[in-house]
């Protein structure tokens, strides 16, 4: 079974909000990411999202894009995101790992090939922003027979009908998507999230983390008091790339981008 | 080849999904669902109603200047002394290019939805100056993306969007062409959807749009087909399109595909040689998968990373094809064909010089087949090529290559 409803449920029994960081695998390099992920679950991190570089990341904003420009420069492929899996659990067993990424990855190697080789990898679940329920059946199928989770987005312009037929198709959680745009974009209205979080609840039990807008500690805990956990991604991305844009090494970028989470893990357990 | 394929079968797609048989769909990110759903509500509705129809045609015939002649090209066909070519003149509507049928089409939904901003991708600029062309005439704000690259190729068409009011915003990710674009102009339709209408420039895209750009693009097809049967009392042995993302050949195929005596050419851009890798033939050399909302034969690495393309033309230059014509090709009712940089310039040259007529770089293509086509048939025996758009956008391109200063 996935990792991802156990943690769930042992983060509600103790009253704690999930922090989820999203970065993309191979950026800035190959060899920075696993160890990276290690450092994110030291500085809080309850669930790790690592994104699979595609050459036309159609829901990213500037800042992502450029990361799935680097990682495709270092020819970072899907099989390789599995391989960096594969080696985040040789140290760690517990923190469960979410793959986000493009269909057509997936699609090239085929959903039997890709559900048995996440499995093997210990990935937990899975995020693909262009696989609406409508189209997602025969990979939904094979990700069931080995137990990974499908996670879907939910948007600010889902309509309360559609939200049931996305959940029935769901399982470890659900994401909201907290602004009209791309990722990294726009400043996100609490007002309007929560309103969104009563209707997907009134549909499931599924735990609700939000995303897209997420910048710091006081956007994550305006957001993580009324969802089960916040995602972020971007903010991340940028204050590594800006520090290594500006003379940083390598190390004092990841460190950067760290040290951001660890404010926003603290913000969220102080809240 | 078409034995088993009963006349309805062409009717009965796309199925309900927006499928035709495994291609097409609406692989799109969540925000954008609703906004699909309420387009293929409205254009279901307006497709079935007379008022709509018949606003469609009267902008047809006194704003584009429909219907467009079909031609025979005596001298070229002489020339040649095989089957006898026939021009549909698209490069005669007001634009120069088939795209307005569909920008006329789509802004009306526009009009109807009451969206106030128009967003489009381009290519060769055709597509970008027939959406900046309709939004002048409707009042409505027009941005067009357009990759950087081919803002430098197709310059003309760039000043002409600005001079009609539309905002042109260079793409610079990727391969800064028209995939690019369109990542771009999908980008910026999820974060403005409310006020927003997508004017999708070809028969790509997620559904509906690739049933309904190809729906207004079908006036290509019916018009050449009772212009065959007036001019030369028969049914046209073989069509002819260049292919990019497919609309002017879906245009001008869709009417005639239950006529099993009619072969059908779509004809892609085999750049330096489809054997180069460096083209952008999907359909002769690519294999399917999923990009920009559809699934359909794509150009992709082993590892399901889009390739960049190479077309001396703009507005071939893109790594997928209208799922359409994805499925068009695995049954076996159009045959996909491509035409090289090189034999494409040549027939734009031929062309300008035998009738008078410069065709875009885009139908070149199409030309070039055609050339080679009929030499393989015989007099009685008729083609139409769908002479999809001039190539007055093109002379700074080829007068380049050539080394010539303009
Ligand atoms: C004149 C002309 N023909 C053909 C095309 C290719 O598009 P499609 O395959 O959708 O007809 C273009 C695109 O820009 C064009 O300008």
């Amino acid at each position: 079974m996935s990792r991802l409803t156990p943690c769930f449920d042992a983060l509600r029994s103790s009253g704690r909000k999930a922090v989820i960081p999203y970065i993309v695998a191979g950026d800035p390099t190959v060899a920075s990411t696993v160890p990276m992920l290690h450092r994110l679950v030291a500085a809080g991190a309850d669930v790790l999202e690592l994104g699979v570089p595609f050459s036309d990341p159609m829901s990213e904003g500037p800042v992502i894009q450029r990361g799935h420009e680097r990682a495709l420069a270092n020819s970072v492929s899907l099989t390789q995101v599995l391989a960096m899996v594969v080696e985040f659990r040789q140290q760690d067993q517990t923190t469960p790992v979410v793959i986000m990424g493009y269909a057509n990855p997936v699609e090239r190697m085929g959903y039997a090939q890709f559900a048995a080789e996440c499995a093997a990898a210990g990935v937990d679940g899975l995020i693909t922003v262009d696989l609406p329920p409508e189209e997602v059946g025969p990979l939904n199928a094979e990700l069931q027979k080995v137990e990974i989770d499908n996670i879907f987005l939910i948007s600010p312009t889902t309509p309360a009908q559609r939200i049931g037929t996305i959940t029935a198709n769901a399982s470890g959680f659900i994401y909201y998507v907290a602004v009209k745009g791309v990722t990294g974009a726009g400043h996100l209205d609490s007002s309007d999230v929560g309103m969104h979080l009563d209707l997907i609840r009134a549909e499931t039990a599924l735990p609700i983390c939000v995303g897209f807008g997420i910048k710091d500690a006081e956007s994550a805990t305006s957001v993580g008091a009324m969802a089960d956990g916040v995602v972020v991604g971007s903010a991340l991305i940028d204050t590594m790339t800006v520090a290594m844009e500006s003379g940083s090494s390598l190390d004092v970028g990841v460190e950067k981008a760290v040290t951001l989470l660890g404010s926003i893990r603290s913000g969220i357990d102080n809240m | 080849m078409t034995d088993m394929i009963s006349p309805n079968l062409f009717a009965s797609v796309p199925d309900p999904d927006g499928r035709f048989g495994p291609y097409g769909g609406k692989f799109v990110a969540e925000t954008l669902m609703s906004a699909l759903a309420d387009l293929e509500v409205i254009y279901r509705e307006l497709s079935c109603d007379p008022d709509f129809q018949r606003e469609f045609d009267s902008d047809l015939a006194h704003y584009v200047g429909r219907p467009s002649p079909l031609y025979e090209a005596s001298r070229m066909s002489d020339a040649i002394g095989g089957g006898r070519i026939f021009l549909k003149r698209e490069d005669l509507n007001h634009t120069g290019a088939h795209k307005v049928n569909n920008t006329i089409g789509q802004a009306l939904l526009a009009k109807h939805m009451g969206k106030k901003r128009i967003i489009a991708e381009t290519g060769a600029g055709q597509h970008g100056v027939a959406s900046a062309t309709v939004a002048a005439r409707l009042g409505l704000e027009c941005h067009v993306f357009m990759g950087a690259e081919d803002i430098k190729r197709q310059s003309l068409n760039v000043y002409r969007m600005k001079l009609l009011g539309a905002e042109v915003i260079p793409v610079t990710s990727g391969s800064k062409t028209l995939k690019d674009a369109m990542n771009e102009a999908l980008r910026d339709w999820v974060t403005y959807v409310d006020n927003t209408f997508y004017i999708i420039g070809t028969v790509a895209g997620p559904h509906p749009y690739p049933m309904l750009v190809r729906d207004f693009q079908s006036v290509i097809g019916r018009e050449a087909r009772r212009q065959s049967l007036a001019m030369t009392g028969k049914l046209p042995d073989a069509l002819v399109a260049c292919v990019g993302g497919g609309s002017n050949a879906i245009g001008l195929f869709h009417p005639f595909l239950s006529d099993e005596s009619v072969a059908m050419y779509g004809v892609e851009a085999g750049g330096h040689g489809v054997e180069t890798g460096q083209h952008a033939a999907p359909l002769s050399a690519g294999t399917p998968g999923v990009l920009h909302g559809n699934r359909t034969y794509l150009m992709q690495d082993p590892n399901g990373q889009i390739m960049e393309t190479h077309s001396v033309s703009a507005g071939l230059d893109y790594p997928g094809v209208g799922p359409e014509h994805s499925w068009l090709k695995d049954i076996g009712r159009v045959n996909y064909v491509a035409a090289n940089d090189d034999e494409a310039l040549a027939a734009f040259h031929h062309w300008t010089r035998t009738e008078g007529i410069m065709p875009a770089l885009e139908t070149a293509h199409a030309l070039a087949y055609a050339e080679k086509l009929a030499a393989e048939m015989t007099p009685d025996q008729n083609i139409i090529v769908n002479l999809s758009g001039r190539g007055d956008k093109d002379i700074l391109t080829v007068a380049a290559i050539e080394g010539i200063e303009v």
